[in-house]
């Protein structure tokens, strides 16, 4: 349907993308006592850990191999090596997520023979898991940077079982995108519950970035999944992967362990959860709990009171591309037009968006062609909010970074609930907008100067 | 890189800086061969001081050359603020790709010149050079030359790739780069006696403001402030200014000293944080302009608005005084600025439990101790269990520090207070104090603490992760003080020297053994003080206390 073009500009003016490295390195985060390490110069990590800690407002694990000029050109083992002992002296993970960046990528440092290395000469860290990933800055963006380090971790340590009776069917893998807030998995892992079902989610950013008290002063991650859980990943029932970026997480575990998956594109929006459900039915033999049934009747009464709202609506949005086809999806499926999607990365979801075009590219284009189509609702990362001010339409914060709002981590768009919620909080700000700046005078039809864009435009 | 590499000799040759000064000729000509830890380093590196720096130039636009890292991760996050252009906050980046890295982004970093140029029309371009296209080996000083040429029109490129070295020394690469293609390009439309560089301020959250009216009610012009709210052509033109305040963060102490050998603009080292220092700052404005052949009565003017607004000023802190009885704060900064920011809260009448003096010089610290008296608590590093422990042992009511540590004091649920760049509050001037008076104030008192601190229904007392943590902290306290032999090794193995990596104890065996006087020579044995010099300090101070503690044991 949709047709993907690449920005011809040179020069990217307000990037909507964010680099691989850290997409990487927040999976890492998902896994408990983690501590990715980005094998690059200090500010590679810096900027990340800088970025992450204005969007969760959390204290963030991050180290770095702290590469200067000499050690580029002469390759990085002796920093690998520096950075995992020191890592493992000061901090005692339970595993080290290393991320490549764009200088020793450049270099072309092998890092996994590095790693063989060390462990032949340390002793100490001979078994401690330590996981590597190529994610060159120069290519891709942040969530391809999440898509290949949870491949990744799935192909190192999850374990094959021995035999396939020793599969459990309640066990499930969870394996979301990086679109999912820490919100959406807690949503998730309470509906698979309710089904009697036992899920695993890696990575689980919920246990590790939602705001909990921490329980002591870990330098590394607290909560997520733990290296055990992982390699046992291989006895469950079923993978459930979300986004289509993790096809290939999931492709690698049934390949390496047999466990069936299904992959659910979309988890925002009725037919979206309806789907879920049924799977979750099928697979657990238990009907849909009373209180999903009392939700979808929720979502459908905010899909009719919201409409009002939505409908018609000229939208620009500017996301990833799992989390563009999430919020494009729902507000299409509300009435709204799709009108403007820019995103940061080629994936084959963008194909199936319910747009005409798909530009990969920056805010400027997205703020340019909003400006071109007319658009009224805008929905990016906070980034976002000069080019919305610029055009003086409606502005919605989805995705990493959120900065300049609290809540980001939380903020919910899967299952049914998460589904109404947000069509109450897009409703609400565009009433809001209205109030403000869109009531008619006695002025508004003289002249063709309308009391709204709608009017305007003729 | 070969010029890149004469410039940083050039940074690390700088007489202003006292780090270097410290240092013999043989060690400086390392410079930026400083080894930051691996796996134990934080912090930015020299794009990221680099930008900081200047991007703060508000007219210009600020293009940086490389992956999507360097200024997709990073751009929109500082809090400068501008009164006219807003074009600076406007992220360009070449965003290179592998096609660039095999062939060369040259090519593209021209475009992207031209596109800048076509959509944008700034008064400069600034194109920031980074690590992945220094080591392919992208000229950028030549398609800066040739894009000059071609579209008439500065093209300034500044050359600190992160690798480099850190943060401060792309602050100062950054003043380089102003000196040798900015500063003195561009003449005036007309001068005063009253013309004042401004340099090393950054009008974070809009600080300079809080200022600028009084300059503005003396007639003193600031002819440029480099960067904060800063304009290219003002910047350029600004070598006709007649005196300089340099603000106390030494990023850009080679500008001020360049500009003073190269135009003869004397510049003083000053502060607009805290009452006294900012009266002190104004006085010494005006008495170096009047020097420069301003009329004396300004001297006059300025005594009468400095009495007034302290006044002002005294009269609106007044209030909190009794607030703050008995109130302690624990004050962890960078620490190059802690000096004036512990004035600042004395005057308010709060008690100093503790600052932080990490990247303080002997100066800073001595200001402190003048300050605090000569038992000053200076937190050379502390780890965040230790912090912890002096909020929750009440030894600190409140915590004021950089955003890195707030989790700390807000998981312990403790009152903090953020005084760094990502702050939302202005503090400078006398204004800028009364604010900060009011915003400890609103955090001391805050009936949210009451809340957060309640126990959860199904928990017993004493079994929370705060008096579980503190239980720990004491027993290793107790540990310690318990075995004289464990406490001496936990002594010793204090880290001095974080480049290097070493320790107290191998720096006092080695004073011992070789009988060892000076820095240099603890330098040779220990390796210690090789790196960034930043600890040569602390050094000086291990030095000093082995010889009276020698002198003691020899009088008896």
């Amino acid at each position: 349907m949709a047709n993907v073009s690449v920005s011809k500009k040179a020069c990217s003016v307000n990037p909507l993308k964010m680099s691989q490295p850290i997409g990487g390195a927040l999976a890492f985060m998902g896994l408990r006592g983690a501590m990715p390490l980005l094998h690059g110069s200090q500010g590679c990590t810096s900027f990340g850990l800088v970025l992450f800690t204005r969007h969760f407002k959390e204290a963030i694990p991050m180290q770095t191999t702290a590469m200067s000029e000499v050690a580029t050109v002469l390759g990085g083992y002796d920093n690998v090596e520096q950075a995992v002992l020191n890592i493992y002296n000061r901090t005692k993970p339970e595993i080290i997520g290393i991320c490549s960046t764009g200088v020793t990528e450049t270099k072309g440092d092998d890092v996994d023979g590095y790693i063989k290395l060390i462990r032949e000469k340390n002793a100490a860290v001979a078994h401690l898991p330590i996981v590597y990933v190529s994610t060159p800055d120069f290519k891709d963006a942040f969530q391809d940077g999440w898509e290949k380090t949870v491949t990744r971790i799935v192909e190192t340590m999850v374990e094959a079982p021995k035999s396939a009776a020793r599969r459990d069917p309640t066990k499930i893998n969870v394996l979301p995108g990086c679109h999912l807030t820490p919100g959406d998995l807690d949503e998730l892992r309470t509906i698979i519950e309710d089904f009697g079902l036992e899920p695993t989610f890696l990575p689980d950013l919920a246990g590790s970035l939602d705001g909990h008290i921490p329980d002591d002063f870990t330098p590394t991650t607290i909560g997520g999944v733990g290296v055990e859980e992982i390699s046992m990943m291989g006895q469950a029932g079923w993978t459930i992967a979300i986004g289509a970026q993790m096809r290939q997480a999931a492709e690698a575990m049934q390949k390496k362990t047999g466990v069936p998956f299904r992959l659910f594109e979309r988890l925002c929006g009725l037919e979206a959860n309806d789907a879920l459900m049924s799977f979750l039915t099928d697979i657990s033999g238990r009907p849909a709990p009373m209180k999903y049934r009392r939700q979808r009747g929720q979502l459908v009464d905010a899909m009719l009171d919201g409409h009002f709202h939505i409908g018609g609506r000229k939208l620009a949005v500017g996301a990833e591309p799992d989390l563009l086809n999430e919020i494009g999806g729902l507000l299409t499926e509300m009435g709204a037009q799709l009108l403007v999607a820019v995103t940061t990365t080629q994936s084959p979801v963008l194909e199936r968006l319910p747009t005409e075009e798909v530009l990969i590219g920056d805010l400027e284009d997205l703020e340019n062609l909003a400006k071109a189509k007319d658009c009224d609702l805008m929905v990016t990362h906070s980034h976002g909010r000069q080019a919305a001010s610029r055009l003086k339409i409606p502005f919605f914060r989805m995705g990493i970074p959120m900065f300049d709002r609290l809540g980001g981590g939380h903020q919910l768009m899967v299952g049914y609930r998460g589904g109404r919620d947000l069509i109450f909080d897009i409703s609400n700000l565009l009433m809001a907008d209205h109030e403000d700046n869109h009531e008619p005078t006695p002025d508004s039809w003289r002249d063709g100067v309308g009391p709204s864009h709608a009017a305007t435009s003729h | 890189m070969s010029s890149l590499s004469a410039t940083i000799q050039d940074v690390f040759n700088e007489p202003g800086c006292g780090k270097n000064a410290n240092k013999s000729e043989a060690e400086r000509k390392k410079g930026c061969t400083k080894q930051l830890q691996p796996g134990g380093a934080a912090g930015g590196c020299a794009f990221d001081g680099a930008k900081i720096a200047l991007q703060p130039l508000t007219d210009v636009a600020h293009l940086v050359h490389g992956p999507i890292a360097c200024e997709g991760n990073s751009w929109d996050n500082r809090g400068a603020k501008s009164s006219g252009s807003n074009l600076w906050r406007t992220g360009f980046t070449t965003d290179i790709n592998e096609t660039d890295v095999v062939f060369g982004g040259e090519k593209r970093l021209f475009k992207s010149i031209r596109e800048i140029i076509e959509k944008y029309d700034p008064p400069a371009i600034f194109v920031y050079q980074t690590c992945v296209p220094a080591m392919i080996g992208d000229d950028i000083d030549a398609v800066c030359k040739a894009a000059r040429e071609k579209f008439n029109k500065p093209v300034i490129p500044i050359n600190s790739p992160g690798f480099v070295g850190p943060k401060n020394l792309g602050n100062k690469l950054a003043g380089e780069a102003l000196l040798q293609h900015v500063i003195g390009t561009e003449e005036p439309e007309y001068t005063t006696p009253y013309d004042l560089n401004i340099i090393g301020e950054y009008n974070l959250s809009g600080e300079l403001w809080q200022v600028k009216p009084l300059l503005d009610e003396l007639g003193i012009r600031i002819m440029a402030c480099i960067s904060g709210d800063g304009k290219y052509k003002e910047v350029a033109s600004s070598h006709r200014a007649k005196a300089a305040m340099m603000v106390c963060s030494k990023a850009m102490i080679n500008v001020a000293r360049k500009m003073e050998e190269r135009y003869g603009i004397p510049f003083f080292e000053g502060s607009f944080y805290g009452i006294e220092d900012s009266s002190d700052s104004l006085r010494e404005i005006a008495r170096m302009l009047i020097e420069r052949g301003a009329p004396a009565e300004l001297m006059d003017r300025t005594e009468a608005l400095i009495a007034r607004e302290e006044a002002k000023a005294w009269a609106a802190i007044a209030k909190y005084k009794p607030r703050f009885e008995g109130k302690k704060v624990l004050l962890i900064t960078g620490g190059v600025k802690s000096w004036s920011v512990v004035a600042a809260l004395q005057e308010a009448g709060l008690e100093l439990v503790g600052t932080s003096v990490k990247k303080s010089t002997k100066e800073d610290k001595e200001r402190i101790k003048e300050l605090m008296g000569q038992d000053a608590h200076m937190i050379e590093d502390m780890t965040p269990r230790e912090m912890y422990k002096m909020l929750k042992d009440a030894r600190a009511d409140i915590m004021l520090s950089g955003g890195r540590s707030q989790f700390i004091a807000l998981k312990a649920s403790m009152p903090w207070l953020d005084i760094n760049q990502e702050r939302h509050h202005a503090y400078m001037g006398y204004v800028g104090m009364v604010k900060l008076v009011e915003e400890i104030d609103k955090a001391l008192y805050n009936p949210v603490w009451a809340q957060v601190r309640k126990p959860a229904p199904w928990e017993t007392a004493g079994e929370n992760w705060q008096s579980r943590a503190m239980a720990q902290a004491e027993a290793e306290a107790a540990a310690l003080a318990a075995d004289p032999v464990k406490a001496e090794e936990a002594r010793r193995a204090k880290k001095i020297c974080n480049c290097k990596s070493v320790e107290l104890g191998v720096i006092e065996d080695a004073i011992l053994a070789n009988n060892l006087s000076t820095v240099e020579g603890v330098r040779e044995k220990t390796n210690a003080s090789g790196g960034c010099g930043a600890c040569a300090v602390r050094i000086e101070e291990i030095l000093a206390q082995m010889v009276s503690a020698s002198h003691a044991i020899a009088a008896e």
